[in-house]
């Protein structure tokens, strides 16, 4: 299982104009696009079906939302950040960079977990109505990306880092990468912020 | 390597699936006899005193079909097909992400265990068919979350296994290997993998939904003040049954296609090599699959004109289904004019590829009037349904990769399987698979349900054909003797078969340009193509092919 001997690893092929893995990670945010497209679509059709269907923010909490809109996507920034810091190979910026948009990322997640209780303690569960259920589902399937997202930078953070050593330019790489992810899982919440909470 | 672990891996699985409808064959055509030999296996709780029970029928017929679509005919034609033979024809080193595809192929095993591990739970294995259509599976027993469990760890691995084979085909393609010079199973396998990555996150979503349904009391797919056996169940509803129709629809029908597309692929590749011709109109194959790729994504609701979704959607969805077949026929088209004054070369596997022509003919032609939705409505969920897609499915595309099995074996293992043994295995085959689904067509013309447990016998419109139960019984138990010698055939050879040279069907195409196994990184030196792939028989040259990879 030798990677070396596969080309275009790390630089790009002439006529596609990438290299492997950024290939890959398109196609797979592709079929990602059609995995929260399914739920979006599902959410229109058991809508239009409803006589009476819920404001959102009659549920949910539209102020914490709006707080984690701002920390996902200062984190955004902040990972983009993180990537120029080693096109400018300055591996201590990285670090920092990458240190934030993790720190943001569990923000996020705290701020749901408040969120989530909230809802339970007022006996607000997933079966109660298929807005909440609808909601869980959609939010639930989002921060199971975004641990996973965290999971990844914290790897690329901590021991996955020593790669900046013995071949900085596929490291490089690899942080443009799993950037592009975790601006996907951005993306996604910048979609269900409006349609779950202000719509 | 993995190739051929998925290879060996699906076709254990293949073998299974058979053996559960070996079972249900019993039962239809014996109804309520006890099942000879081996009836007392399956316990009490299953089968008391050898009967099978209409509960344990549920469970066989709803795994058989889970097994031979997504862990036998799926990681057979995609896992092993492409993973083997894509980074030879395109004269790669390997796959493009070679960690990807292990995890790959794991996660499919894992996969199966999950499903297989599921019938020994109380209550058994998932029962609710292959489409696990609600509300009744999400009332069903506990096997039901574990297929959808099963299902999830699947569709992960064939949605890894996609965007390998895609990245390895755009990007790792050789030097001077153009799009239009291709092999066809390449583009096949191609297009397949990009329905899969598209198709597939929709049954992924309704699968996490079907599971809420089930673990957490959602109402998705589950309407208002439904009452089982009796009780009214605690469910809020306000969901709709028909959402996990369209959701599972939105990858099953492209799914169908992702189980002929690799089949047509390698019928191509044999019939080039065996007619000693070029591919007639070998573009207007490449075109006709790319538009039957993009058209499969929006045909799926011709499943569904019973379910009252409204004339405006079924008229929509009947002329889609009438413009897919355009290409279809196309493509057969295609390959039956190829055949068209060559010189052919009656080998297996030129016969079985042969055999799928018009075994693929019938499955197509019958699905004219299921896409129809007036004759639909006599149709849906009768044995015709059934006999059309088996037509497909399993004259048509098993017999499709057993052409490819015997095809490539001499490159899997530098021998030849036995002819003598592989023309008995056809002939037997071909006999039995039409034995098996022609009557299908004529029970199901007379009205008889798919589903029932007696095969009609309670039914005074299936009178007239119930007998037939019998004779396509007795034709899959004589279809399993035949696949016997296949499977014979298939360890003999692999170590006492005759030895093949190098390239012993005197191919054009990459995956011969090497030695057999071939070396670390695929090729000793990358080859540089200079040409199509069915330079075959070209006038003036002294050898009747004309490698991909040779200089003139
Ligand atoms: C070429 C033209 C084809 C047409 C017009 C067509 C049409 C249809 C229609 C309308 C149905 C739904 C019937 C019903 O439930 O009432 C159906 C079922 C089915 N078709 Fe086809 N089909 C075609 C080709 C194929 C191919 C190539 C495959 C697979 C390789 C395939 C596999 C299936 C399967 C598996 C089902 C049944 C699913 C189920 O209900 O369990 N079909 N087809
Ligand atoms: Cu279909």
């Amino acid at each position: 299982m030798s990677t070396e001997i596969i080309p275009y690893t790390i630089e790009e092929r002439e006529d596609t104009g990438v290299n492997n893995a950024k290939l890959g990670i398109w196609l797979f945010l592709t079929s990602e696009v059609m995995l929260f497209g399914a739920l979006f679509s599902t959410y229109i059709f058991l809508r239009v079906g409803t006589i009476n269907w819920p404001v959102g923010s009659s549920f949910l909490s539209v102020p914490m939302a709006a707080l984690n809109t701002v920390f996902l996507i200062t984190s955004s920034i902040t990972m983009v950040m993180a990537w120029l810091s080693l096109v400018d190979k300055n591996f201590s910026a990285y670090r920092k960079y990458m240190l934030l948009t993790i720190l943001l990322g569990c923000a996020f997640l705290v701020v749901k977990y408040f969120e989530y209780t909230a809802k339970f303690e007022h006996n607000l569960y997933p079966s109660t109505n298929t807005f909440l259920g609808l909601y869980f589902t959609m939010t639930g399937l989002h921060v199971l990306h975004v641990i996973g997202g965290l999971i990844v930078n914290i790897y690329f953070l901590f021991p996955g880092s020593k790669m900046w050593e013995s071949n900085p330019e596929r490291f490089k790489n690899r942080i443009e990468i799993a950037g592009l992810y975790w601006h996907f899982v951005d993306l996604v919440w910048i979609f269900l912020f409006p349609v779950l909470y202000l719509l | 390597m993995i190739g051929i672990q998925y290879g060996l891996t699906s076709l254990i699985f293949l073998f299974f699936g058979f053996c559960l409808v070996m079972l249900m064959r019993w039962q239809l055509a014996y109804p309520e006899q006890p099942i000879p030999f081996i009836g007392s296996w399956f316990g009490e709780s299953n089968a008391p005193g050898g009967i099978m029970l209409p509960e344990f029928y549920n469970q066989l017929g709803a795994m058989h079909g889970t097994i031979m679509v997504f862990l036998g005919i799926v990681p057979l034609a995609v896992g092993a097909f492409a993973n083997y033979l894509v980074p030879l024809q395109v004269g790669a080193p390997d796959m493009a992400f070679p960690k990807l595809n292990m995890a790959s192929y794991w996660v499919y095993f894992l996969g199966g265990i999950v499903m297989l591990s599921s019938f020994f739970l109380p209550g058994g294995a998932a029962s609710s068919g292959w489409t696990s259509y609600a509300p009744l599976a999400v009332v069903a027993s506990v096997g039901q979350t574990y297929w959808l469990f099963g299902m999830f760890l699947l569709i992960t691995s064939s949605l890894l296994g996609a965007v390998n084979i895609i990245v390895t085909i755009i990007q790792l393609r050789a030097p001077g290997l153009t799009y239009f010079r291709l092999p066809f199973l390449v583009w096949a396998q191609l297009i397949t993998s990009f329905l899969l990555l598209l198709a597939f996150p929709a049954l992924e979503a309704a699968a996490v939904m079907q599971i809420m349904d089930r673990l957490a009391g959602t109402s998705f797919f589950m309407p208002s003040g439904l009452v089982v056996s009796g009780e009214v169940l605690k469910y809020t509803g306000g969901g709709s049954p028909v959402l996990w129709q369209h959701l599972f629809w939105f990858l099953a029908h492209p799914e169908v296609y992702v189980l002929i597309l690799p089949a047509m692929g390698v019928v191509t590749e044999i019939i080039a090599n065996n007619t000693r011709k070029p591919i007639w109109g070998y573009r207007g194959l490449v075109y006709a699959s790319l538009f039957l790729g993009f058209m499969s994504f929006a045909v799926w609701a011709h499943h569904m004109f019973m379910t009252g979704m409204g004339t405006t959607i079924s008229t929509f969805f009947q002329t889609t289904t009438m413009i897919i077949s355009v290409p279809s026929i196309v493509i057969i088209t295609t390959l039956f004019i190829t055949l068209w004054g060559g010189s052919i070369r009656f080998n297996t596997p030129m016969l079985f590829a042969l055999a799928f022509l018009p075994m693929f003919g019938i499955g197509g032609l019958t699905g004219l009037p299921l896409g129809l939705n007036a004759t639909d409505i006599a149709l849906h969920d009768t044995y015709y349904v059934i006999g059309h897609f088996h037509y497909v499915v399993a004259p048509g595309t098993i017999f499709a990769l057993f052409a490819g099995i015997y095809f490539w074996f001499p490159k899997f293992t530098g021998r030849k399987m036995n002819e003598k043994l592989g023309k008995i295995h056809f002939v037997g085959s071909f006999i039995c698979m039409n034995g098996i689904f022609f009557p299908m067509f004529l029970v199901g013309l007379a009205g008889v349900s798919r589903r029932l447990w007696d095969g009609g016998e309670q039914y005074a419109h299936a009178q007239g054909v119930f007998r037939y139960n019998e004779t396509m019984s007795i034709f899959s138990w004589v279809l399993a003797l035949f696949q016997l010698i296949f499977i014979f055939n298939l360890f003999y050879s692999m170590w006492k078969g005759k030895k093949s040279e190098e390239n012993p069907w005197q191919s054009t195409t990459l995956e011969w340009a090497t030695p057999t196994p071939p070396p670390h990184g695929n090729f000793e030196v990358t080859p540089t193509v200079y040409r199509g792939p069915y330079e075959y028989s070209v006038p003036g040259h002294p050898t009747d092919y004309l490698p991909q990879n040779q200089k003139v």
